[in-house]
């Protein structure tokens, strides 16, 4: 098993998030350890509330929260992101741990496969 | 050392491509494995046979298929990510009753799974965004 780590640093934008989640979701199918990492304005990707229909995406949050069925369930987001983007925790539709920005480096080394969300 | 590469974006959006392409030569060279690339997102647009740039420009799907005949290196397209783009396996064209037979040589369609299996298999995974 190898630990992959999926960084999400862009808002959502229709078939850039869907693959993203379809690889996300591929990596759990293989029973690899599989954790989300949100910075800048990725996090906005699970922000609650979200009315994709208006701009024609769909609703990918509902997926986003349906990756515990795949056991993905390790989300991490960026303190200062979340800070600069004016969100607090209770907006976002996943259970989140926090990370400060000097934290990051140091966790994106404990995992082998680094991918872009 | 082993190493699986994911590109994710078209010849022609900058130089990601290349970069990717010159770091698979560097790595043959200097005696490392490349088992597999694997093509995602706007990446698929490398595995175009018709792409016809000007004679003075690079012609990526020809750099792509040469290197994999050389170096019997596995160029896979993600099937989803080239369906949505227009890039059809043949025998998928002719069941969707499309005609055209655009992928190049060297080339072939496969799931996601593929990719994952690669890396697992690597030492390690290169993403050229």
């Amino acid at each position: 098993m190898k630990k992959f780590l999926f960084i999400i640093s862009k808002s959502a934008s229709g078939v850039s998030v869907q693959e993203a989640l379809d690889q996300i979701m591929s990596a759990a199918a293989f029973d690899q350890a599989v954790s989300l990492l949100f910075i800048d304005d990725g996090v906005f990707q699970i922000k609650k509330n979200q009315r994709p229909d208006e701009l024609g995406l769909k609703a990918t949050t509902a997926i986003f929260e349906a990756l515990d069925v795949y056991d993905v369930n390790a989300f991490y987001v960026e303190t200062e992101s979340l800070e600069q983007s004016g969100l607090t925790v209770q907006d976002l539709c996943l259970p989140v741990k926090l990370l400060a920005r000097n934290q990051i480096a140091g966790f994106i080394k404990q995992h082998e496969c680094i991918l872009p969300g | 050392m082993k190493f699986t590469l994911q590109i994710n974006s078209s010849p022609t959006a900058g130089q990601s491509g290349y970069y990717a392409y010159r770091f698979v030569c560097e790595l043959i060279t200097a005696g490392h494995q490349v088992s597999r690339i694997f093509f995602y997102r706007e990446g698929i647009y490398h595995g175009y046979r018709y792409a016809t740039p000007p004679d003075d420009e690079l012609n990526f799907s020809r750099l792509w298929s040469a290197l994999s005949q050389a170096h019997s290196i596995d160029l896979v397209i993600c099937v989803s990510a080239a369906q949505r783009r227009g890039l059809l396996h043949p025998d998928e064209a002719q069941r969707q009753g499309k005609l055209d037979k655009d992928l190049a040589d060297g080339f072939r369609i496969s799931g996601l799974g593929q990719m994952i299996e690669a890396s697992l298999l690597a030492d390690r995974l290169i993403v050229f965004p």
